[in-house]
């Protein structure tokens, strides 16, 4: 299927979309940001027992994220004297880049998508591993022991578990054949049942294997984003708030901005991946356009992370550790040669 | 529109690979190296190598570099920076060595028979995507996969090695007993 | 084939210019007074206490190691899984042995108590 260009009607070339496309989705991810931290403090009060904020904008405090933004975005640039000031300046450029670079193969409907690379979610696996080293040089060139702690913890964190993640995303590789996002998302119109409905999602489509590597993939995607029971590397009562320690201003913003981004992302690639993207859960939902429910579905998942963080404790580094090598990473094997095995012998 | 891409990204590498062997502080060079490695990632691009492209950047740019800058922390290299600077005995051997490398370099090339070679006679523009990549891998190709995967074999036992020491916890009445032995 | 990258150049780009944008915006709008104790390396108040970029315990490097060689092993497996159907037997039995040295691998690891986070 081509790509969408709505300004074809203007004989315009694509790259002009392209442009915009790319506008929009760090606009999308700047609103999405102001109102998952919104969201955020919401869920967290209420888990609490509490009412968050109420008299920001009037009802319910709806515009506090924004007047937090706006603060941010008056205060001082702090740069600390043993700081290395050019790493210090570049590292939230890195992390920044990195992860808004990911979203440019994230389909948000059946031909809505950035680009549609034959290595799709391959792309996403090398861009995002980058995001390690702007996190390693942020807190080593703010020369402050919390911030290289939590960037040294960050990093093991993050590499540790990109293992089991890309172990858990072979699956609806494997079933699909290819790589690339949109093909990912077209293979689960159809298959053994009737077409165009839920149980053709790979989350339901081998069960109980491929539920396996979702919920495997979610479990490690909160690792992956620094999230409770996760979120060791910025664990406030012993490392003060990670690797961003020493950031102040918009600079400290650009790294929230970052880690609400990397929310959204493991949530859309799990939604994309092992819950259908676009699609539609029955046929006639079809008149609901797709990227609503890529929207959904990916929220969704965006609340449950949030809902576990308020919910569960924070597991020791010893504990994370074991839980990533020892856990989840024979269980994906396991689960990935079972699959393979039972995809050969289903084509002989 | 392909020319003006490989110039812009040779210069990033060369720029990047010059700022490398310049700067003082090794995380600085480490992180000049990342640079470099998009530059030649994106130079697979050009050459049709999509899939090599993706394994430069995870497994160079996210994971090596990540290695690379534990050990530079571990080895805390900043301090040792500036003592061994000026011996002219280390200097004359790295010129040595670094124009033995250029000859080595500048003759291969220019005995090379470019048009001989395998990626100048690929009719298919597909061959380098993961797809090509893996049906070749895993028919004609599959004993020296087999070797590679010994060869990681062997970086594991190295690993090993180098840790030397395995600890055990053991929670004795409410108390931690840490209990050190030699493995390697 | 190329055109495919563009919009990824173009999603960076505009990632990084609107983060130089903003940062600009801060500049223009935010205070600028130098006070040596707001621009002191932060240590929860107190004076700080030597310097931070010291040496790190080897586990973060053993694990980023074992990380190197089982991100190698997944970027392999990768394309075997694309062609899984068409490969038969003998891509799937290939795979088995690659699979099963790097499961030995493992299991020696964990014997030896690399794994271990002490």
């Amino acid at each position: 299927m081509s790509q969408f260009n709505p300004l074809e009607a203007f004989n315009l070339p694509i790259v002009y979309w392209q442009i915009i496309w790319a506008g929009i989705i760090v606009a999308f991810v700047t609103v999405f940001a102001l109102f998952a931290v919104y969201l955020e403090r919401k869920i967290s009060a209420y888990a609490q027992d509490r009412m968050g904020p109420m008299e920001t904008g009037g009802w319910q405090g709806w515009a506090q994220t924004i007047a937090d933004a706006l603060k941010l975005l008056l205060k001082e640039d702090i740069i600390p004297e043993l700081a290395d000031r050019r790493l210090f300046k570049l590292a939230p450029y890195i992390v920044f880049a990195g992860s808004l670079g990911v979203m440019a193969v994230i389909p948000f409907g059946v031909n809505l998508i950035g680009t549609d690379l034959n290595i799709g979610l391959y792309f996403i696996l090398a861009l995002s591993s980058t995001v390690v080293i702007g996190i390693l040089m942020a807190g080593w060139a703010s020369n402050n022991k919390w911030a290289l702690y939590g960037a040294m913890r960050s990093a093991a964190q993050m590499v540790s578990y990109e293992i089991p993640i890309g172990l858990s995303l072979m699956l609806p590789v494997l079933l699909t054949g290819s790589l690339s996002m949109i093909d990912i998302t077209n293979a689960q119109k159809s298959g053994i049942l009737a077409d165009g409905y839920f149980w053709n999602w790979y989350i339901f489509r081998v069960p109980p294997f491929t539920l396996i590597a979702f919920i495997l993939y979610f479990w490690a995607s909160l690792a992956e984003t620094n999230r409770t029971p996760f979120d060791i590397p910025e664990a406030e009562s012993e490392l003060v708030s990670g690797y961003h320690t020493e950031y102040t201003g918009i600079r400290f913003a650009m790294f929230f901005l970052a880690e609400y981004a990397n929310m959204f992302i493991v949530a859309a690639i799990a939604s994309v991946v092992f819950l259908g993207g676009p699609l539609a859960p029955a046929p006639w939902l079809n008149w609901i356009p797709g990227p609503i429910w890529m929207l959904l579905k990916s929220l969704v998942l965006v609340f449950i992370q949030m809902w576990l963080r308020w919910t569960l404790p924070r597991v020791r580094v010893d504990q994370l550790m074991h839980i990533c090598w020892k856990i989840f990473l024979p269980l994906a094997l396991v689960n990935f040669i079972v699959i393979a095995t039972l995809v050969v012998l289903w084509q002989k | 529109m392909i020319k003006i891409a490989f110039i812009i990204l040779s210069l990033i590498s060369i720029f990047s690979a010059l700022m490398v062997i310049s700067r003082k502080n090794p995380v600085a060079s480490v992180l000049w190296l990342v640079f470099h490695f998009f530059g030649i990632a994106g130079l697979y691009v050009l050459l049709g190598a999509h899939f090599l492209a993706a394994v430069q950047i995870i497994v160079y740019a996210g994971a090596i570099m990540v290695l690379f800058l534990f050990v530079v922390m571990m080895l805390n290299l900043n301090l040792v920076n500036n003592e061994k600077r000026g011996k002219i005995i280390g200097k004359s051997i790295g010129a040595v060595v670094s124009g033995l490398v250029l000859v080595l370099f500048t003759y291969s090339i220019r005995t090379t028979k470019w048009n001989e070679l395998f990626f100048n006679q690929v009719t298919d523009q597909e061959w380098g995507t993961a797809v090509k990549l893996g049906s070749l891998l895993f028919s004609n190709w599959l004993v020296p996969f087999q070797i590679v995967g010994i060869l990681l074999f062997a970086a594991v036992i190295g690993v090993v090695a180098l840790m030397k020491r395995k600890i055990t916890r053991k929670v004795e009445n409410g108390i931690v007993i840490t209990q050190e032995e030699d493995v390697a | 084939m190329l055109s495919e990258y563009l919009p990824v150049v173009i999603q960076l780009l505009i990632a990084i210019g609107f983060a130089a944008f903003v940062l600009i915006v801060t500049h223009i709008l935010g205070p600028k007074r130098y006070d040596p104790i707001k621009h002191d390396t932060y240590e929860c108040g107190v004076d700080y206490y030597g310097n931070a970029q010291r040496k790190f315990a080897i586990k973060f490097y053993i694990i980023s190691v074992l990380f190197v060689l089982f991100d190698v092993e997944v970027i392999f497996l990768y394309p075997w899984a694309i062609n899984l159907v068409d490969l038969g037997w003998q891509g799937f039995w290939g795979m088995f042995v690659f699979l099963g040295i790097l499961t030995f691998a493992i299991l020696f690891a964990w014997k030896k108590g690399a794994l271990e986070w002490e």
